[in-house]
């Protein structure tokens, strides 16, 4: 297949914007959540002062610490990267796309958190293989839930390429789904517990008996640390594109020339701005529940899904 | 295709589906207060999607069936229930004598049965609805499910008119509405049946101590 030059660079773009805009999404929803607890509210470039304060520190490694340990947060750094790369955020004319449709999508997912489990393990110390156990439960229940979203959506569209499914969900004209309603809820549950969100786990908090995401990475440090908290950032900023791409399609351009690509732009930036204050609002009006209760909430999200399938069956395909 | 369908049909559906939703949220509900709210939203649903029904056909007796429902199961029934879950001071978490994920799961199989066995019913209907019907059994067949699976006599009683919301469904999407005088005596037999059920609450209290209905099992004449 031949890759054009504006398909080229619309595709370097969209990952360059991916880089940037990731820790900002990051530090918006930080600053909402500020605002609803009504603190004073960290500044926006947050994240970015703290990559920039990790990637100047020294590496301090472990002694029992293999080359995994070492090769881990640059898989899971690429493995996002690839993802955020073959999720149409402004553009369906991505020369990267036919690389991986949503089910791939799903597996590269998959490889970047066997990969940060196992290295958590690497260390041998019990947070973080109580992490890693706890990362792989979480995992294992929020995969299933996530294809079925996946399947409810494909099959509206009858296919599993990503950027078809937006381009015909985007270009026509509106029709009440029941069952994308459905996979809109069950893919909100899978994100928040994906994204390690309040209702399942707690990204700010550094208690033994309820962090998941925070214990795999205690070990890690300098640059390593950095690599994974700016992936953790990506893996929010690809989420809340699929998001955005499966269930509020409009205003992604179809066409090959950059300046649609730009014209593009603030639309996604109204939308990822109006996302990430929901995002901090849900994340305000929720407890955090126990780890027990994570298979309950996910299995809604599998059921909710599953139950999407079905509507779309009964109501959406008779004759 | 989907988009072929009206608007109206498409608004149907979409509140039948929020039924079936809210059914499955009513299964997954701990808290007996919220269970309550939740019945209520259910029926305001069921109120929306039968005045689109009224509206699109034009049939008066919907107009009334729809402002019956609004007037019961909105307003007068969760107002009945909240008295009574005040009055008999129940507290805390709704008891189920199978775990919640376990009947979520079964809550499935039966949506899956019930769809099924309306498929081949539907097809012989001719309204615009006739889709929804598989979604009317759906939401029986959870209530029930929900009846069997609760201690509390409360909770017992929200799934028994729970059931009468998917009836009515059910009638409106199969054959616009049952004629008049049906709708009323049911609507009628459910607030009297809910009237006396709450004086029965008042009685297994007083006799048992706890609402919990294991407890009538020692009724027994020898």
């Amino acid at each position: 297949m031949m890759i054009s030059l504006s398909g080229l660079l619309g595709q370097i773009f969209s990952i360059a914007l991916a880089l940037v805009l990731a820790p900002l999404l990051t530090g918006w929803v930080g600053m909402c959540r500020a605002w609803l607890q009504s603190r004073s509210a960290p500044p926006l470039l947050q994240p970015y002062y703290m990559l920039r304060k990790l990637f100047n520190k020294d590496v301090v490694l472990a002694h029992g610490a293999s080359s995994l340990f070492r090769v881990a947060p640059f898989v899971v750094f690429g493995c996002m990267v690839l993802a955020c790369a073959i999720i149409p955020s402004l553009s369906t004319n991505l020369p990267l796309a036919p690389a991986a449709d949503a089910l791939a999508l799903v597996g590269v997912f998959g490889l970047a958190r066997v990969f940060i489990a196992l290295a958590a393990m690497d260390i041998g110390t019990s947070f973080g293989t109580l992490g890693g156990r706890r990362e792989m439960l979480i995992g294992f229940l929020a995969e299933p839930a996530l294809l079925m979203v996946i399947f409810t959506v494909a099959m509206i569209v009858q296919s599993t390429s990503i950027t078809t499914i937006v381009e015909t969900l985007g270009h026509r004209e509106l029709a009440i789904h029941p069952s994308l309603a459905f996979a809109g809820i069950a893919f909100t549950f899978v994100s928040l517990a994906e994204n390690a969100r309040v209702p399942v786990d707690n990204p700010a908090t550094h208690l033994e008996l309820t962090m998941i995401h925070e214990a795999m990475i205690l070990e890690y440090s300098g640059r390593h640390l950095a690599l994974i908290e700016w992936a953790a950032a990506l893996k929010l900023y690809a989420y809340s594109c699929l998001g955005l791409a499966l269930f509020f399609p409009w205003g992604i351009a179809g066409g090959d020339s950059f300046l649609a690509l730009l014209a593009a732009l603030p639309l996604l930036l109204l939308k990822l701005v109006i996302g990430g204050s929901v995002l901090a609002l849900i994340e305000t009006v929720s407890a955090k529940m126990r780890i027990f209760r994570a298979p309950e909430f996910l299995g809604t999200a599998f059921l909710l899904a599953v139950l999407g399938l079905l509507v779309r069956l009964l109501l959406e395909l008779k004759a | 295709m989907s988009t072929a369908l009206p608007l109206y049909a498409q608004l149907i559906n979409l509140f039948a589906a929020v039924i079936l939703l809210l059914a499955f949220a009513m299964l997954a509900q701990r808290r007996v207060l919220l269970l309550i709210d939740l019945f209520a939203l259910q029926g305001f649903t069921l109120f929306l999607s039968t005045l689109v029904v009224a509206v699109k056909t034009g049939q008066h007796h919907l107009y009334w069936s729809a402002g019956l429902t609004l007037l019961l199961k909105v307003l007068l029934l969760p107002w009945i229930l909240h008295r009574l879950v005040r009055k008999l001071q129940i507290k805390g978490e709704v008891e189920p004598l199978i775990n919640i994920p376990t009947t979520m799961l079964v809550g499935i199989g039966l949506v899956i049965i019930a769809f099924n066995v309306a498929l081949p019913i539907s097809q012989l209907s001719h309204t615009i609805t006739r889709g929804t019907l598989g979604i009317a059994l759906a939401v029986v067949m959870l209530a029930f499910l929900m009846m069997i699976t609760r201690k509390k006599a409360i909770t017992q009683v929200v799934g028994f008119l729970s059931m009468e919301n998917g009836l009515f469904l059910a009638a409106t999407s199969a054959t616009y509405g049952m004629p008049m005088v049906v709708e009323l005596g049911i609507a009628l037999d459910v607030l009297v049946g809910a009237i006396i059920l709450g004086v029965f609450f008042f009685q297994i209290r007083d006799q048992f101590d706890s609402l919990d209905i294991h407890h009538m099992e020692r009724l027994k004449d020898n």
